[in-house]
């Protein structure tokens, strides 16, 4: 027997009169995944979790949460989703216990899911902060109760809108060990960043998108192997000019930092060997492994 | 108190309830200040106009003014407490831990009303309690004093959440607040009879909604009004109806809400 989707997106398009933000999505992501959905700003990420929360509404296609239809079975579906928004909004009037147990309230939990709040409250580290008003936080404190706010109801299905935007290393530790905790009891977890270091640890799958399409979807390690091979990356003295055979090579040039793209280890005799030749200098010399960032500037640059 | 309440139910009255403490918290603004501007309305109107007007046969002017101020009041805090919440939450951005919830737009339509019509009803209570310290005030018809009090409560109650929606600044609120609230209460008859005023406004201030609540509400005060207070009662009936009608489908279909 098949697994109910976590989510389903089927052809699902937005827009936005002459804009077409979203166009035909389709995605599934199974229950349990800790999944990655990846693009550069206005790429349609927002506008999907939007969608998926119930705060747009498609212009074509369907979405589901747990198999409920996010339109029709609006109740239900919301019922087992968690969004964590993007923007650092926040209610003036209440203390962080009272916003969560507020929020737990909408969703029909009463006095007998207290102890889970209590136990959200302790894991993103907001215990002395439990009975401050909310104005009163700092930003990073903000931030933590907004994903508190998220889990408030402890739904099966996360979603978070650039949850470490802005924080500190600390938060982002403290956060994504509890969410690891959530992923590891069964819930299932949406992720959008721009820190692709942490999608590619902590994420099974990912999805790229650009310009309101999805350019790529697999898992990780299969996306890592996309860019086949080693990186080299060397720091030329200032004004050097590469002669034209390892020109050929260069992945990526940040001033006088040169990334090459390697296919075989022994290539980087080759390179070595035409900077010795054409006598240029360079100052330092590092050898990488192909990351999820080089994998996003390839595919979301081709597409 | 939570606990009696059912799993379905704890939605909406947790909105209710957040509603209640938001407007609570910061009662100084909410509850007390209405209730020292209609009591200084009340002393400023009756010292200079209390030996010179009589509306009523053996009703003194001070006492006619009364139910009249805390009618006013009511429907101006009822309106304000829907609206200004609204408006506050979209302009900050907090609307959206509403709209992430299963809440129906029925349940949430009904929480912001049932929250405006008790701050109504706080606001139009300290006043009368004040008041009756100084001055004599019967009470003819219990029963259409408390029909006004909360009709006319969720009557505003409804406009206020229309407003609330559709205005995206706070600027545009005040709008409203200025250039239909306050005209349509202090042109309703809270001050004087509309008898007493030229034919040509008589008719004008039966088009206007709130004359007839405080007609109806004064009415059960005196056992005296304007017009008949079965009359009244209907008008504000079918125009809390219709506001609502209103109110709901704009909820329904998300405008200003969900893109």
């Amino acid at each position: 027997m098949t697994m109910t989707p976590a989510i389903k997106i089927e052809q699902v398009t937005k827009d936005f009169g002459a804009l077409k933000a979203l166009k035909g999505i389709d995605l599934s992501i199974e229950q349990g995944e800790f999944f990655a959905l990846l693009g550069p700003n206005g790429a349609g990420k927002s506008t999907l979790i939007n969608l998926l929360a119930g705060l747009l509404r498609p212009s074509s296609g369907k979405l589901s949460v747990m198999g409920y239809d996010v339109v029709s079975q609006y109740a239900q579906a919301r019922q087992l989703l968690g969004v964590v928004p993007q923007e650092l909004v926040f209610d003036p009037f209440f203390n962080v216990r009272e916003m969560l147990r507020f929020q737990a309230g909408y969703f029909g939990r009463g006095p007998e899911n207290d102890a889970w709040v209590d136990e959200v409250i302790e894991s993103l580290g907001l215990t002395d902060k439990a009975h401050v008003n909310m104005r009163r936080l700092s930003g990073g404190m903000k931030r933590r109760a907004l994903i508190a706010q998220a889990l408030a109801h402890k739904p099966p299905v996360i979603v978070l809108d650039e949850p470490t935007a802005g924080v500190d290393v600390e938060l982002r530790q403290t956060m994504w060990a509890f969410i690891q905790r959530l992923n590891r009891e069964g819930h299932t977890i949406i992720l959008t960043t721009h820190y692709l270091e942490e999608a590619e640890v902590l994420c099974s799958r990912v999805a790229m998108m650009k310009s309101g399409q999805i350019v790529a979807l697999d898992t990780t390690a299969n996306l890592l192997k996309h860019i086949p091979g080693k990186q080299l990356r060397v720091t030329m003295a200032p004004g050097s000019v590469l002669p034209v055979v390892i020109a050929a090579l260069v992945r990526h040039r940040d001033g006088d930092i040169y990334t090459f793209g390697l296919t075989d280890v022994t290539q980087v005799a080759d390179v070595l060997a035409e900077l010795r030749q054409a006598q240029l200098v360079f100052t330092d010399m590092q050898l990488l492994e192909a990351d999820l960032e080089d994998v996003f500037v390839d595919m979301v640059g081709r597409a | 108190m939570s606990s009696l309440i059912s799993a379905r139910m704890r939605g909406p009255w947790t909105l209710f309830k957040k509603e209640l403490l938001r407007f609570w918290r910061v009662s100084f603004q909410t509850v007390a200040a209405p209730v020292m501007t209609a009591l200084l309305y009340l002393l400023i109107f009756s010292h200079v106009l209390d030996k010179h007007v009589q509306v009523y046969d053996g009703v003194g002017y001070t006492a006619f003014l009364i139910p009249g101020l805390i009618m006013m009041s009511v429907l101006q805090n009822a309106f304000a407490n829907s609206s200004s919440s609204l408006i506050q939450s979209k302009v900050m951005g907090s609307i959206i831990f509403v709209m992430l919830t299963p809440l129906s737009y029925l349940e949430f339509f009904l929480a912001f009303l049932a929250a405006s019509i008790i701050r109504g009803l706080v606001v139009g209570l300290c006043i009368y309690l004040v008041a009756i310290i100084f001055i004599d005030l019967p009470i003819a018809h219990p029963g259409f004093i408390l029909a006004f009090a909360f009709l006319g409560s969720a009557l505003l109650g409804a406009f206020g959440i229309i407003a609330g929606i559709w205005a995206d600044k706070f600027d545009q609120m005040a709008a409203f607040q200025n250039f239909i609230i306050m005209p349509l209460s202090f042109l309703s008859g809270v001050f004087y009879s509309i008898h007493s005023l030229p034919p040509v406004w008589q008719t004008v201030s039966h088009f206007n909604p709130f004359f007839y609540m405080i007609d109806g509400f004064r009415y059960g005060f005196f056992g005296q009004g304007d017009i008949s207070p079965a009359l009244s009662l209907l008008v504000v009936g079918i125009s809390f109806l219709l506001l609502s009608w209103l109110a709901l489908r704009m909820l329904k279909s998300g405008y200003k809400l969900r893109g």
